[in-house]
């Protein structure tokens, strides 16, 4: 209801199957193969230790994929990778069809249409909850652009309704240090989406959540899901059973199973691994 | 949010502005030095070495209380600004040289016969002044761009700041470089052909700085309140966060470190006339922590922390080094102390603290 503003927004992406090689994907994304990431073949390792070992992955256009797998099964280096805080030992990891992500920096990624939500709410807690989102804004985010920025009224509307639709609209003032836990997170999420990028990483998102907030957002992810792409990692089943289409599973740094809930559920080697225990 | 001050501030910064460029010249050059009011020389001088120092500060908070970056190194590109005002200090004295001789007179005591190449131009005021702000602003574009690429951050960035001032204190100290050695550059005795040591010239000299300082207080205050000041601060507290909002946090990094090196330049510019002295010594590591101090002292991220706290560690160093000489430095260690384990956010972050719990 309160999203028109924002869904109008992103809605202006070019129609499926045109072409734009070699520009970036602030103009568009080529996804003309259906995929909008590709990871082949990726490892990487820290001082011996492999943390991803021939991992590849490939995640549709507007589809909701969650990743599981025990501690240490390189999730986390994964959604590194993928934002460029890592780069790998070998492999390939691409956006759309033409933006090589192992070539660019953090903020070319997030420029290009990647977000990426931490498993430690981090936002700007000095801040106001409203200047949260104004700093996630998408904008040309270059330093003589930014010396003499000015919010136009659209872009005030575009924050109210990104407020609402995170439930922060009574604590636009507030600083963002003060919110609780919850709060935090929706907030790490709603200046997610300020980004507008087309592939969102959603790292434990419900951890420290109530059960209603934890109910609130998988009906937010599945509402967002089909305009964006999420990859999901969480640990907490239940969230996962909610939400969950695709569901992949990670062991020492590579795919063990992937496939419909249901099935990886039934899967012995992952009752084995991951479930069992 | 966009306003500058609130009205409050605006006021506050309107009664500053004028005592420094009224009351001060009226009390120094207008009432009779019989009278109880009258300004001596001594403070006009004090007081204008403080506005210098204050700018240091100001740009210090920039660059720490809001960037989240600590460089200890801030007093190498005020004396940088120093030495490039010294040069056109050093060429105005002409022949009045104890050598009488139109190099000065450290040059005639090396047995040197022209001045060096880097010497070229010296002469011409407006090719020093240009010197005060490209020296320090490329050394620290140049030393930014490796230490910013190279993520180097917190103490680490604070030890090679701290290195970088060390190197340059030997450098400077050779009487090789041609900067007067460990005497480095004084006597001078005119500025654009007018008497340098003249109570006009001191007031003169007084009222640039002032004009300069409130500059900077103005260029400060725009850029912190801007879009721009949120960024940095956002930095400050979760750099990576911003990476992934899509900012390149170095270019912000580079341009706030470069601008707060260029503004020291000018500081160190306007200080070497007043004190009649520019020598390695300002670029001793210790004078770099002492802007630190200032800073810590009065508040950091809040611009008129810097200022208070420039002018009250001052104040105090001026008081403490006259009065008591052999236990300012105890003082001064004492003081930090006292300010990292009672005020950590210094004496604004404590006078508001004090403030919040009456108006609730």
């Amino acid at each position: 209801m309160s999203s028109i503003a924002y869904s109008s927004a992103l809605d202006s992406s070019p129609p499926a199957g045109e072409a734009l090689y070699g520009r970036m994907a602030t103009a568009g994304l080529d996804t003309s193969h259906g995929a909008i990431l590709y990871l082949d073949d990726i490892s990487v390792s820290f001082d011996g230790f492999k943390a991803l070992n021939s991992l590849s992955l490939s995640i549709d256009v507007g589809e909701l994929r969650c990743v599981i797998g025990p501690n240490g099964a390189g999730k986390t280096t994964m959604m590194d990778v993928i934002t460029g805080k890592t780069r790998p030992d070998a492999g390939t990891a691409f956006f759309g069809q033409t933006i090589d992500l192992t070539r660019l920096s953090e903020a070319q990624i997030a420029q290009a249409g990647i977000g990426r939500k931490f498993q430690k709410p981090t936002i700007f807690e000095q801040h106001t909850v409203f200047e949260n989102l104004e700093l996630a804004m998408k904008a040309d985010k270059r330093v003589r652009r930014t010396l003499f920025a000015r919010l136009s009224s659209e872009e005030r509307d575009r924050i109210a309704s990104m407020l609402a639709r995170v439930g922060l609209a009574g604590a636009a003032d507030r600083s963002a240090g003060l919110l609780s836990h919850g709060q935090k997170q929706w907030l790490e999420i709603g200046m997610l989406l300020m980004q507008e990028p087309k592939l969102l990483l959603l790292d434990e998102p419900v951890a420290g959540m109530s059960d209603e907030e934890t109910e609130r957002t998988a009906e937010l992810f599945l509402s967002l899901a089909g305009r964006h792409s999420l990859v999901v990692v969480e640990h907490d089943m239940a969230f996962i059973a909610r939400i969950a289409r695709k569901v992949t599973v990670l062991h020492e740094g590579s795919v063990l199973a992937e496939g419909p809930h249901e099935q990886v559920q039934a899967d012995p080697k992952v009752i084995e691994v991951y479930l069992g225990r | 949010m966009t306003r500058l001050f609130s009205p409050r501030g605006w006021i506050a910064l309107v009664a500053f502005a004028a005592a420094l460029l009224l009351v001060v010249p009226v009390l120094a050059l207008a009432v009779p030095e019989s009278s109880a009011l009258h300004l001596s020389q001594y403070w006009v001088g004090l007081c204008g070495k403080f506005l210098c120092y204050a700018i240091v500060a100001l740009a210090m908070d920039l660059v720490w209380g809001y960037a989240g970056i600590l460089s200890l190194g801030h007093g190498l590109f005020f004396a940088l600004g120093g030495y490039a005002m010294g040069m056109y200090l050093m060429r105005q004295i002409g022949l009045d040289g104890v050598y009488h001789s139109h190099l000065p007179d450290f040059m005639v005591f090396l047995d040197w016969k022209a001045y060096p190449w880097y010497w070229s131009f010296s002469e011409h005021f407006w090719y020093c002044a240009a010197l005060v702000v490209l020296v320090p602003g490329l050394l620290a574009y140049v030393f930014g761009w490796f230490a910013f690429r190279s993520r180097i951050k917190g103490v680490y960035f604070a030890i090679i700041t701290q290195a970088l001032t060390y190197a340059a204190l030997l450098l400077f100290f050779r009487n090789d470089t041609g900067f007067g050695g460990n005497n480095g550059f004084t006597d001078f005795k005119r500025i654009l052909g007018i008497p340098i040591a003249t109570p006009q010239m001191r007031v003169a000299l007084f009222m640039l700085s002032a004009a300069a300082l409130l500059g900077t207080l103005l260029l400060a205050r725009w850029l912190v309140s801007s879009k721009f000041g949120r960024v940095l601060a956002a930095i400050r507290d979760a750099e990576q966060r911003v990476m992934f909002c899509g900012y390149n946090t170095e270019h912000y990094k580079l341009f706030v470190f470069t601008l707060s090196a260029v503004l020291c330049g000018i500081a160190g510019a306007l200080y070497v006339p007043q004190v009649g002295i520019i020598n390695p010594s300002e670029m001793s590591p210790a004078n770099s922590i002492e802007i630190a101090i200032w800073v810590a002292v009065g508040g950091r991220g809040t611009l008129v922390g810097a200022l208070l706290g420039a002018f009250a560690v001052n104040g105090a160093k001026s008081f403490f080094t006259q009065a008591f000489p052999e236990i300012w430095l105890y003082f001064l260690g004492l003081l930090f102390v006292l300010v990292t384990l009672f005020l950590p956010q210094g004496v604004v972050g404590a006078l508001r603290l004090l403030r919040r719990p009456a108006a609730a």
